[in-house]
């Protein structure tokens, strides 16, 4: 495993935590590659896929409504479809929702202001791709910054993701109203994520926090493994 | 052809808009009790739809709502 595996980075117009998230991941192992939303196809050979922060398209009509169909996001579809390691981080946690491939959705703050603070959040499952590294490490130290980020689904769903281990992170305490405090869920398969605090902000004692760099590194792992089983 | 789609916060489901409006509105002195906020979509149909209230439905369910915490109200050759 001495390549650099491929890591899509899918650039929505609005979206500007992309450039970090590349470079995080660059730091982190992986090859960034930086994919405009009108693509219809990733690049060769990738091995995960991020849609990173922002504010896609304005949030209009409801945040990531309108990136969730981009051209791109078909391709990452069919990506996820097949088994990639897809990680959504804050706007993009909102577009995965949107395109259902994630259950539930991301609902205005209860308080109607926007968060921005560092929080922190437990890591309920360590035996996904993305939170394999934080065995550790039960408790993450994250940033957020968001005003939509209130995670919500039917109290049916809600239980039985709960049940699947499919609630990956939940902040310690009431951050933005999201149910069950839930800031991460992952989809059926394991293999897609969304969460709404921002690993990529968090990937040097610099800036505060290492941890995010854990979520990172667990998906470069994956990305490496996907581009062997991919071959 | 008009159209015009109103999508509510379903029933039950938070609303921190409208709590917010209301919470403004008692300021000003008025006596009110719930307040719900939502959006209006017009819309202009090009050609003529043998089924606009199908076609409308569908625009829904894959872009003008969420299910999940929405519900929406059709209007055809209205306004």
């Amino acid at each position: 495993m001495s390549a650099r595996p491929v890591v899509a980075v899918v650039v929505f117009p609005g979206s500007n935590d992309d450039h970090d998230a590349a470079w995080a991941l660059g730091a982190l192992g992986a090859e960034p590659v930086l994919v405009w939303h009108e693509e219809e196809e990733l690049p060769g050979g990738t091995g995960a896929v991020v849609l990173p922060g922002g504010f896609s398209y304005g949030d209009y009509l409801r945040s990531g409504a309108i990136a969730s169909l981009a051209p791109a996001m078909d391709a990452v579809r069919r990506f996820a479809e097949a088994g990639g390691p897809v990680l959504g981080i804050c706007n993009g946690f909102q577009i995965l929702c949107e395109a259902r491939l994630l259950p539930g959705v991301l609902r205005p703050n209860h308080q109607l202001e926007f968060v921005c603070s560092d929080v922190s959040v437990r890591v309920e499952n360590v035996d996904t791709a993305f939170t394999r590294r934080c065995a550790d490490r039960p408790e993450l130290v994250l940033p957020v910054k968001h005003g939509e980020g209130a995670w919500y689904a039917d109290e049916g769903t809600f239980v039985q993701l709960a049940a699947r281990g499919q609630i990956v992170l939940r902040y310690t305490g009431n951050v933005n109203g999201s149910l069950g405090n839930v800031a991460g869920v992952v989809n059926e398969g394991g293999n897609v994520m969304g969460l709404m605090p921002h690993p990529e902000h968090a990937v040097d004692p610099l800036l505060g926090s290492a941890d995010g760099g854990l979520l990172l590194a667990g998906l470069v792992d994956a990305a490496a493994e996907h581009v062997l089983t991919a071959v | 052809m008009r159209a015009t789609v109103v999508v509510r916060p379903k029933q039950g489901i938070l609303d921190p808009q409208g709590e917010a409006v209301q919470g403004s509105l008692r300021k000003l002195g008025f006596d009110v009790s719930g307040v719900r906020v939502g959006r209006v979509i017009d819309l202009e149909l090009a050609g003529d739809p043998r089924d606009p209230r199908a076609e409308l439905e569908r625009m829904c369910s894959e872009l003008l709502a969420n299910p999940l915490i929405e519900s929406v109200e059709i209007q055809v050759g209205e306004r």
